[in-house]
């Protein structure tokens, strides 16, 4: 036998193992799984995955994005490109729709990241999807980092952290009742560094969001947001030019962005692998809200 | 915390230099400092946020801390917080430039200790740790015997909390000592011991200067440079098929292949192959990744195999070599660890095994004993397993599984047991026997 020292694969090839495992155990033990696409890096990179795990067949679930109504057009055409690339089914669980509908109220602060879960839930139901994947991290949160790769939910979405299922190795118990669900993370072990540095490895096209731009922002709670449709200046908040670039997508009228000059994926590696602030605090006023504002959402059916 | 440090950690880090990975959980009994120890070692290596740092910060202050409680970097949930304690097992994430590292910080409460199971069951290492002011307790040895039971190839000792006892050697020594002897009755292939402060510091990243009659490495030193390369099982060639890939496509017609993930062993274009149960053999025709076909696979790594002869394969079967193939068992004999609070594992009880990627109705046939963890006594009048029970248990299976022991192979050693009422998962079970 040759020596063990040849047999050893890099920490993002383990990772990338890891994944594609847990997302072949979900098509193969799920009746109707499906995966949570926003056009964000995370849902990008587990959709690369998915395409990796199931090749040279096509990806065998649809995706689903929740569309708060609030998006950066920028995400939005990046998601229906890849959707047409690969020949997804794409269902849009709509917030503005819901809101029409009556399902959800508009929240007094105007942020939709509450009323988006019972959207979710609702098209859940609809699809009677039993599996869902999203590309959240265990780095990202600290109530996220408690997460089981396999996270059941009850018939109402709900998360009950203190009364998760023991999870060994790498056996996943998926089984559940008519109306449960469960939410499998791909991503768990991956942080933000690795997803970048998989982006790069992988040649794999990001939205232009992410990399460095000049937009016309305003500076509130410590945060530059872009002016759009969603964020108008309030008294006193002057609207002024900065070269910018987004961390994370999510609903654009919570989402801020950072001062940068990393317009490459080299360049954002260094900047991402020298900060000193979390993607999330950096970038969220919706986690900003409470301490256990995550753990909350999470319990009410949030991803 | 400088910055100019933290720049430089930063950029080695950045670095595409592949490397590689240590998954390490913390063990031990409450409040002997487990998350503390993380805090401190993410703190010391620079690993942390600043807003993370701060929100920490805040909280200690809230509650009227003397110093900033470095546990509350792990212990993320309100309830957890609430208690001071930890519920559930937190996934922390760190680099340094020799290594990267997954963390698994467990909770040393009794009630939860299935939750330490789940930590420690994919750990290549394991710090226990032992209050220096309570030596070993009933918890210690719990966590010392599960480490050993689930094969966590290598131990560390951390006897911690040295500043409350005048960074004494000789109660260093004691503890050491007796934990050495308990660990002898064990199955501990690596034991390491270090004296630390969690709190202060002292011998997790850097050595102490209060200890100089400590010769050994820092915690750290240790964790970069613990050699885990040959724990992996390259001898037996073990492929248990996940999901069989077949195209529905006008452009890719006739493919089928055989997905999973390498549990052990080196698979490569041309071998002989076995497949199991049905036992038809064959040879592989490729090893397929999506970026295309590889020279040869071995664990981790996920791929698809494809083999010369159309035989029908389905999930749940396994590949393996014509002279070198696990058993294919019905009756299984095994070590359970019961974590179901509500219902004790019971003679006669119906339950459903998941081993490797096939699942099996169970009936427990036979409770040989039940193991009192003090004295590692057995007790062969037991009658049942309750919650954070572990006995030697016989299942008879209504189908057969394809098996090894858990002590040659973790992954096709190993199963969980699952509650077909509640579905919730309510034993992990690891393999002495097939037959
Ligand atoms: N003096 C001293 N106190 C320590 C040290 N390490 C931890 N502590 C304190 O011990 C208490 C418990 O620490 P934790 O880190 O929460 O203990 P734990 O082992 O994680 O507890 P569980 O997770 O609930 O099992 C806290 O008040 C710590 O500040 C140490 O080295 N010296
Ligand atoms: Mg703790």
């Amino acid at each position: 036998m040759t020596t063990t020292a040849a047999y050893q694969v890099s920490h993002l090839d383990a990772l990338e193992a890891e994944s594609i495992f847990v997302l072949r155990e979900v098509v193969a033990e799920m009746e109707r799984p499906v995966l949570l696409f926003s056009g964000g890096k995370d849902s990008i990179v587990m959709l690369w995955l998915a395409q990796k795990a199931f090749a040279p067949a096509n990806i065998p679930f649809p995706v689903l994005h929740v569309d708060t109504g609030h998006n950066f057009p920028e995400v939005l055409a990046y998601r229906d490109q890849r959707v047409a690339e690969l020949g997804l089914q794409l269902v849009v669980a709509s917030v503005p729709e819901a809101l029409a509908s009556g399902l959800v109220r508009e929240s007094a602060d105007g942020m939709r990241n509450r009323i988006q879960t019972p959207v979710l839930l609702a098209a859940v139901e609809q699809h009677r999807f039993d599996a869902l994947f999203g590309g959240a991290r265990r780095d990202e949160e600290k109530a996220r980092a408690k997460e089981r790769v396999f996270s059941f939910r009850d018939e109402f979405g709900q998360w009950d952290p203190k009364n998760q299922r023991p999870e060994l190795w790498s056996l996943y118990n998926g089984r559940h009742q008519p109306g449960e669900s469960i939410r499998a993370f791909p991503l768990s072990n991956w942080t933000e560094l690795d997803v970048w540095h998989y982006i790069a490895r992988e040649r794999i096209e990001a939205p232009s969001i992410y990399y460095a731009h000049e937009r016309e922002v305003i500076e509130r709670d410590g945060m530059l947001y872009a002016v759009n449709e969603f964020i108008r200046p309030r008294a006193g908040e002057e609207r002024f030019k900065a070269r910018v670039r987004y961390r994370t997508v999510g609903d654009a009228s919570c989402t801020a962005a950072v001062r940068s000059d990393a317009d490459t994926v080299a360049k954002v590696i260094a900047e991402v692998a020298a900060t000193r602030i979390t993607e999330r605090g950096a970038t969220r006023g919706d986690d900003r809200v409470s301490e256990a504002a995550m753990e909350d959402r999470k319990r009410e059916g949030y991803f | 915390m400088t910055t100019e440090t933290t720049a430089e950690v930063g950029a080695e880090a950045a670095s595409a230099r592949p490397m590689d990975l240590l998954r390490f959980a913390t063990a031990g009994s409450v409040d002997d400092g487990k998350s503390t120890l993380i805090g401190r070692l993410l703190y010391d290596t620079r690993s942390l946020f600043t807003d993370q740092l701060a929100a920490v910060e805040a909280v200690s202050a809230a509650r009227g801390d003397e110093y900033t409680n470095l546990a509350l970097l792990t212990d993320g949930l309100r309830a957890e917080r609430e208690q001071g304690i930890t519920i559930d097992v937190a996934y922390r994430y760190f680099a340094t430039p020799r290594r990267k590292f997954i963390i698994a910080d467990t909770p040393g409460h009794i009630q939860y200790t299935r939750n330490m199971v789940t930590g420690a069951s994919t750990a290549d290492l394991a710090l226990i740790l032992v209050d220096a002011r309570k030596g070993l307790v009933e918890q210690s040895r719990r966590h010392a015997f599960l480490c050993s039971l689930l094969r966590v190839p290598h131990l560390v000792l951390c006897v911690n909390k040295m500043d409350l006892v005048d960074w004494s050697r000789e109660v260093y020594e004691r503890i050491a000592d007796e934990f050495t002897a308990f660990a002898a009755k064990l199955d501990v292939p690596d034991l390491t011991v270090v004296p630390v402060s969690a709190l202060h510091g002292d011998n997790i990243v850097s050595r102490s200067e209060k200890m100089p009659w400590y010769e050994g490495p820092s915690l750290l030193h240790h964790l970069e440079r613990v050699h885990i390369a040959s724990d992996r099982n390259l001898v037996d060639v073990r492929f248990p098929v996940q999901y069989v890939i077949r195209p529905q496509s006008t452009t890719v017609t006739d493919y089928r292949g055989y997905a999973g993930q390498v549990a052990s062993g080196v698979l490569k274009p041309d071998d002989e192959v076995m497949v199991l149960p049905s036992g038809f053999t064959s040879r592989i025709a490729a090893v397929e990744t999506a970026d295309g076909p590889v020279p040869e696979a071995f664990p981790p790594m996920s791929v698809t195999v494809r083999l010369t002869d159309e035989i029908d394969i389905s999930r749940g079967d396994m590949i393996c070599r014509p002279n070198n193939a696990p058993a294919v068992a019905q009756d299984i004999e095994a070590m359970v660890c019961w974590m179901d609070e509500t219902r004790p594992l019971q003679l006669g009880g119906r339950y459903v095994i998941k081993h490797t990627t096939r699942s099996a109705r169970a009936i427990v046939r036979g409770l040989h004993y039940r193991l009192d963890i003090n004295s590692l006594h057995r007790d062969e009048s037991a009658g049942e397993l309750r919650l954070n029970e572990i006995g030697r248990v016989r299942f008879r299976t209504m189908v057969p599984l394809l098996v090894d022991e858990y002590r040659r192979n973790r992954t096709t050693g190993g199963f969980v047991v699952i509650d077909e009422t509640t579905n919730r998962t309510v034993g992990a079970g690891m393999i002495v026997e097939a037959g």
